[in-house]
């Protein structure tokens, strides 16, 4: 070991909890290295953070983390983030999830937890299958693709992640890949800073499953496959429908102003209280 | 609302629950509307944002249960209520707060099932759900109410076994008991006594969310607090680390178990009524119990003598006091709102040569006072 750390080890529970469980070219661990530097940039004290998942590989992170850490059920993440977040409005909470835990079983959830809007920073790890149970199909594999559960080809469309929260309500909402690192730690960046439900779309590579169930190469491949086949939002919006078809469009898809859940709710606390005490009098 | 301490008031059932509740300390509850539990979450939407308490109705019961259980970890009194589909759905959150150990107050007001059943008449079909429901293998804590006084006790009892047990217990309550009316006088507040968590005083680096200690619970730190701790649904060691290590493994379970079974004589709790001298009982809990109590003194006046026993926690089961008092009985009449649920407890606690006698009823009406008669006037 290096006689000076990185300071990455500041946030990471190194000495008892490594190595991790994710397999050799998985794109996760990426996520993970932007979330710490997303959260030293801002200078949030380790106490103050809690980071929650459900169930999947994406949820397997918080364990790995020095912070307050809650590895839930399975897509249930924001609903137990939700009452964090809400019993001590002080805490700066994370969620992390997979795409088959924010969007099949934890659906529900996530819509709700963006049409509330209440401030937990959620970050949506999609590598177009469930990796942990052996990939199979998720809400979001494209169509004609190859998973343990869509032999012949998937036939229900995927769920563009982004338009969904946009349309749901989420103040901020904005897509990354795990090849642009810089850009990911940004938008994970300004996705932590913003007032309210925010999300950010990483697309990561799963070679184990889904890169192998597709051949589409090994984890190098699929890393230039997120390299080439995408295109950040400034070049999107000078292409036609036609030339963006497939392809991956980066950055900030939304971001607007709304009033914030535990805001609303400790004022909605001194109207119940105005009330209360005219009643006594 | 505020806790009428020391009054007599008319009260319904369910507002017993959000009062007893109140003079918990509740300060945050999540629910989902479902009838016959929704006055407690009316109630409780009402009063909690008074007191800087937290209610928040959530998208279905699974995230109810679930919010509940992070702001528990938050450091809140956290509570839901809820009956049969909700119930059903809650089961997973309950086997993680067992697993977790988080303490929190489910309440469960019974309604006639199976599935949508009877919306909302009243049953008793929950009693193995609440023992046995989640996937997986640990005890339960469950409470069972009689009266709308009991309903503001139970509930209070029930908030402090849950921090003092750090596990979610179960207050099954029940349609009729739920939205009855009665005269309550309630306590005054220096009689009530309200349990806090145990904190630990152990310096941050050498906590452990699950230290095992004489009583198998461990002091409980929040998030915030500085102690920084993972909890998680995996098996997990004493800091609370996925484990496999099988006597890691071995050690969790174990002390998941002894934390209710060692402490018995401070949960299980039971009424009875002459079954010492009597040699026919009837055994009753929830809105059955008045029934049974009523059938007494309706046998009493043709001069038949007969006792009642009844659990309060239905869960542990009592199992040594059955024993003790039932065994040498001629006849048990077990009345219950299902096909027939804690009358297996009856059966495997006595001998052969005492007679157990099933009365039974799921057409979501109540038990009568006058069926428990005529069983024991066949029998006497």
């Amino acid at each position: 070991m290096p006689a000076q750390l990185p300071y990455e080890y500041k946030y990471l529970r190194a000495k008892k909890k490594f190595p991790h469980v994710w397999c050799p070219g998985c794109g996760i661990g990426i996520v993970m290295g932007s979330i710490i530097r997303a959260v030293d940039a801002l200078g949030w004290n380790k106490n103050d953070i809690v980071l929650v998942s459900g169930i999947g590989c994406t949820s397997r992170m918080p364990v790995y983390f020095d912070f307050n850490t809650l590895h839930t059920m399975h897509g249930r993440a924001l609903a137990f983030a939700t009452g964090v977040k809400l019993a001590n409005p002080g805490l700066k909470v994370i969620a992390v999830m997979g795409d088959g835990d924010a969007l099949a079983i934890g659906g529900n959830h996530i819509i709700h937890s963006a049409r509330r809007n209440i401030e937990i920073t959620s970050i949506i790890v999609n590598n177009y299958n469930y990796g942990m149970t052996g990939g199979q199909h998720s809400p979001t594999t494209p169509i004609d693709m190859i998973t343990a559960t869509s032999p012949y080809g998937m036939i229900e469309p995927g769920f563009d992640t982004c338009r969904l929260l946009d349309a749901a309500g989420a103040v901020f909402v904005a897509r990354g890949t795990v090849y642009h690192v810089i850009e990911l730690d940004g938008l994970i960046r300004q996705a932590m800073e913003k007032k309210g439900l925010s999300v950010v779309e990483v697309m990561s590579p799963c070679p184990t499953n889904y890169g192998r169930a597709n051949r589409l190469g090994g984890a190098v491949e699929m890393m230039k496959g997120l390299r080439d086949g995408s295109v950040n939002a400034a070049q999107a919006a000078k292409l036609s429908p036609e030339e963006l078809k497939g392809r991956i469009v980066r950055g900030v898809l939304a971001d607007r102003e709304a009033p914030e859940y535990t805001e609303l709710y400790a004022d909605l606390c001194r109207r119940a209280r105005e009330k209360a005490s005219e009643v006594d009098e | 609302m505020r806790v009428p301490w020391g009054e007599t008031r008319l009260v319904q059932g369910n507002e017993a629950i959000a009062l007893g509740a109140l003079a918990s300390g509740v300060n945050f509850f999540a629910g989902y509307p479902i009838t016959p539990s929704t006055e407690v979450a009316e109630m409780l939407a009402r009063s909690l944002p008074q007191g800087d308490g937290a209610f928040i109705q959530m998208e279905d019961e699974i995230a109810s249960v679930s919010a509940v259980m992070g702001a528990s970890l938050a450091g809140a009194r956290a509570m839901t209520a809820t009956s049969g589909p909700g119930f059903s759905l809650m089961q997973e959150g309950i086997g993680f707060g067992c697993m977790a150990e988080i303490p929190f107050v489910l309440v469960d007001v019974m309604r006639a099932g199976p599935s949508t059943g009877l919306p909302t008449q009243v049953a008793q079909g929950d009693v193995m759900q609440a023992r046995w429901g989640t996937h997986g293998d640990h005890p339960a804590i469950v409470l069972c109410p009689a009266s709308v006084r009991e309903c503001f006790d139970l509930t209070v009892r029930a908030f402090n076994l849950s921090e003092t047990f750090r596990t979610p217990v179960i207050l099954l309550s029940d349609e009729v008991v739920g939205h009855m009316r009665e005269r309550v006088t309630f306590p005054k507040c220096e009689e009530v006594a309200v349990i806090e968590r145990p904190v630990p005083e152990t310096p941050t680096e050498w906590y452990e969310h699950y230290h095992p200690t004489p009583s198998n619970v461990s002091p409980m730190a929040t998030y915030g607090s500085g102690y920084r701790f993972h909890v998680t649904g995996l098996t997990h060691d004493r800091q609370g680390f996925p484990t496999r290590r099988r006597d890691e493994v071995d050690e969790k379970l174990a002390r998941l178990k002894a934390k209710i079974t060692r402490r018995l004589d401070e949960l299980v709790e039971i009424r009875t009524h002459d079954v010492e001298k009597s040699s026919v009982v009837i055994f009753a809990y929830g809105s059955v119990y008045r029934s049974a109590l009523a059938a007494q003194v309706q046998l009493a006046k043709k001069n038949k003598r007969v006792g009642v026993f009844r659990p309060v926690t239905l869960w542990p089961f009592p199992d040594m006091e059955t024993k003790e008092l039932l065994d040498d009985k001629d006849v048990v009449i077990v009345p219950e709102l299902n096909q027939g649920q804690l009358i297996h407890e009856i059966e495997r606690l006595t001998s052969d040569s005492v007679r157990v006698i099933p009365v039974q009823r799921v057409d979501g009406y109540e038990l009568t006072p006058e069926e428990i008669v005529s069983a024991a006037m066949e029998v006497m």
